[in-house]
């Protein structure tokens, strides 16, 4: 029994050591609305190491496919800033159309579909010749975007029309739309694309869509006892690969959501920050990271243990994370 | 041919205008036969009237000639950019009629030209005649700018919802950040209009409410031109009791600007003026608000009021219906409006929906500095266990609404 105990631990100690060398190479970079700036958190100490200053008013970004770049959405320049991670420099604008908030890479990296929020138009980019690849009209205010694992479907939630709309990439056009509750923030597609999880803050609920018929198949609701239910505004969704949760930040009620993904039952709900905004999973899916923008930090979540573990001061409004693995 | 005999009210109507007005009343009519791919036509008629503002104001922020309207114009816009993705186009029919004017011709003018939907931008006394004119039975007045509090009360009328706040729930937002703040002893000024009277009443009310107390009241009664005599005036007027806020009533702007830095005591002003509650102000940009004000401002070329503000949302509350319940027809569409299931966003927060038992349509109430949105009620720690903006204003068991269900929400 003894040795069995000692194995225990020792397996422990080997665990935490993968984990700790795992999370050294990973790197947090989160955007500050209202300072121009990325913070950059070291996932190893879990704490500031840098501040970058970008363009006015980033919201989105995502890396590039080979990791070396971040794209960010500086919504008040009118631009995407491509940033290259080694240097820390901005090495170029993307034509983004006016009011780039939010957008999504293809999964061969070489489109990025980019809503441009005050003139109700996706606008997509073809990165490898930095040109606008084409345009097309949706409803008011585009905000959340993705596109499908097989590259097959852009997606746009639009929150004053409340639809998403479904682009094929192929035809260039809106084929479909597909109405759900009021104020879609965030969409994302399941691992196998069979399914878009859709947010919606001023509804409080996430729809899910089967993406074959396009239709709401389920509805999440969301009660947390003492908040009232109008202060309950998803936002920000992230889907674990194994399908087993989705997380979902509830914006001013300051709590993320845990979602079983198969029975689409509320499993739990995380305290974190003020006004929880965006969500991004490490690539070993055993962290969560949270924007707070209210209370200007991130929370940081051990998915296994469902416990927020750390909370990370950033700068003013944080809004976006990206995780470099 | 003989001459038609027409009912009293109708004979000054044309024989065409009287032909709409017939096909008005009956159920899907103003909207278009809807065909599988046609597109269905939803018309939203907008009432306006601007009383005459009184000689004696000062007024350094001309109001622009299309406030209001500028709103609304938007909103069809908005509602028209979802409606090509649901076959469904949206129309305003304007009319602006002059103060002294005819506006129950107005009404019956634009129900004649199948408009089911009617925002009325105009003051109370317009409001309720509107309300009660046989005409207007069939349709859905959408009161977008009169504050008082007895359209609904004792005038409500099942035909009728409140985009515009009432005046008790401008003064319980007031109200609230005040007694937040411990700033409970209050010192209510009061203008000589009958509106400020109310405004007034209004306040009195909040107060006893909320635990504050009016430790002072005074009339404003000058006549003399304030611009000139304020320096020496107001610091005689306002020398009373010990007091923590100055709360003004004067609505329509005669001397509560000339209070601030006035006052025998160095207190802050608040009510009509100093810190307003309001729907709307042009530095609001939370929850999304900044891109209505860029999309205002690049339409209008000015930005946003709060009456541009109250015609967008009147507008938006008819499009959003049609999204929800993908028709045109205006029964349905009257009905889902005044359903618990209707909500809708408007960049404030919390999402707005009706409360049955008047009509009112709920929703957070922005406090405005001049340059600065200051807080948003209703504040944290004043609950209710339905929503938390039912804090606001007159809920279900004090209601003086008769006419309308009193069905829970």
């Amino acid at each position: 029994m003894t040795a069995v105990r000692f194995t225990g631990i020792s397996l422990a100690a080997l665990i935490a050591a993968t984990l700790a060398s795992a999370a050294a190479a990973q790197t947090i970079y989160v955007s500050n609305e209202k300072d121009n700036t990325l913070s950059v958190i070291d996932g190893k100490t879990m704490s500031v190491t840098d501040t970058i200053k970008v363009g006015k008013r980033p919201r989105g970004i995502t890396l590039s496919k080979d990791g070396t770049q971040l794209f960010i959405c500086a919504s008040d320049d009118h631009a995407v800033q491509v940033l290259d991670l080694a240097s820390k420099k901005v090495v170029h604008n993307l034509p983004s159309g006016e009011d780039p908030e939010q957008f999504a890479l293809s999964p061969d990296g070489k489109s990025l579909i980019i809503a441009n929020e005050d003139s109700n138009i996706v606008t997509v980019v073809d990165v490898p010749t930095r040109k606008v690849a084409f345009q097309v009209d949706v409803g008011v205010e585009p905000e959340g975007m993705d596109v499908s694992p097989d590259g097959r479907w852009g997606v746009n939630t639009s929150e004053t029309t409340s639809m998403v709309h479904w682009i094929d990439m192929e035809k260039r056009q809106v084929v479909d739309n597909t109405l759900v509750g009021p104020r879609p923030r965030y969409a994302q597609f399941t691992r196998d694309g069979s399914q878009l999880w859709v947010s919606s803050e001023i509804g409080g609920t996430v729809s899910v869509i089967d993406t074959a018929s396009r239709k709401v198949t389920k509805v999440v609701d969301f009660h947390i006892k003492g908040i009232a239910k109008d202060r309950i505004q998803p936002v920000g969704v992230k889907l674990t690969d194994d399908g087993r949760y989705a997380f979902v930040a509830l914006g001013p009620a300051n709590h993320v959501a845990v979602v079983d993904a198969k029975t689409f039952e509320v499993k739990d709900y995380l305290l974190v920050g003020r006004r929880v905004w965006q969500l991004a999973l490490t690539p070993d899916q055993k962290t969560l990271y949270t924007t707070n923008g209210v209370s200007g930090d991130v929370s940081i979540i051990d998915v296994d243990a469902l416990k927020v573990t750390k909370t990370v001061k950033v700068g003013r409004y944080p809004w976006g994370v990206a995780v470099k693995g | 041919m003989t001459k038609p005999r027409l009912p009293g009210p109708l004979r000054s109507a044309s024989l065409a205008a009287l032909a709409a007005i017939l096909l008005a009343g009956t159920p899907g009519a103003g909207a278009q036969a809807v065909g599988a791919d046609s597109i269905a036509e939803i018309r939203i008629g907008l009432l306006s009237q601007t009383p005459e503002p009184p000689p004696s104001v000062s007024n350094p922020d001309e109001p622009a000639a299309d406030d209001g309207l500028a709103g609304a114009t938007l909103a069809i816009a908005d509602n028209n950019t979802t409606g090509k993705f649901l076959k469904q186009s949206f129309v305003l029919d304007s009319v602006e009629v002059p103060p002294d004017g005819d506006a129950a011709a107005a009404l019956r003018e634009l129900a004649g030209r199948g408009n089911r939907f009617v925002i009325v931008d105009a003051p109370g006394a317009t409001v309720e005649a509107l309300s009660k004119l046989p005409e207007a039975r069939n349709l859905l007045l959408l009161n977008a700018n009169a504050p008082d509090d007895a359209l609904r009360g004792s005038a409500c009328a099942a035909n009728l919802v409140h985009v515009a706040p009432s005046r008790a729930m401008l003064a319980d937002a007031l109200g609230q950040y005040l007694v937040k703040k411990r700033w409970p002893r209050w010192f209510l000024v009061t203008g000589r209009r009958p509106e400020d009277k109310l405004y007034a009443d209004a306040i009195r009310r909040t107060a006893k409410r909320f635990g504050a107390q009016i430790v002072a009241e005074k009339e404003w009664t000058a006549e003399s031109d304030v611009n000139r005599t304020a320096e020496s005036e107001i610091p005689v007027f306002t020398q009373t009791k010990a007091y923590d806020v100055l709360i003004v009533a004067d609505e329509v702007g005669e001397f509560g600007d000339y209070l601030s830095y006035r006052t025998a005591d160095p207190r802050p002003v608040t009510g009509t003026q100093g810190l307003v509650p309001t729907v709307w102000h042009r530095t609001h940009e939370q929850w999304g608000a900044a891109q209505l004000q860029s999309r205002f401002k690049a339409a209008a070329k000015r930005p946003m009021t709060a009456r541009d503000h109250n015609d967008w949302t009147a507008v938006r509350v008819v499009g959003e219906a049609a999204a929800r319940t993908r028709t045109a027809d205006p029964d349905r569409l009257i009905a889902f409006i005044q359903s618990p299931d209707f909500t809708m966003s408007a960049f404030r927060g919390a999402p707005l929906s009706l409360r049955p038992w008047d009509g009112q349509l709920r929703q957070p109430v922005l406090l405005a500095a001049d340059r600065s949105v200051v807080s948003v009620s209703p504040q944290e720690g004043f609950l209710h266990p339905r929503t938390e903006l039912d804090t606001l204003g007159y809920d279900q068991p004090e209601t003086l609404c008769k006419t309308r269900g009193k069905t829970t929400p």
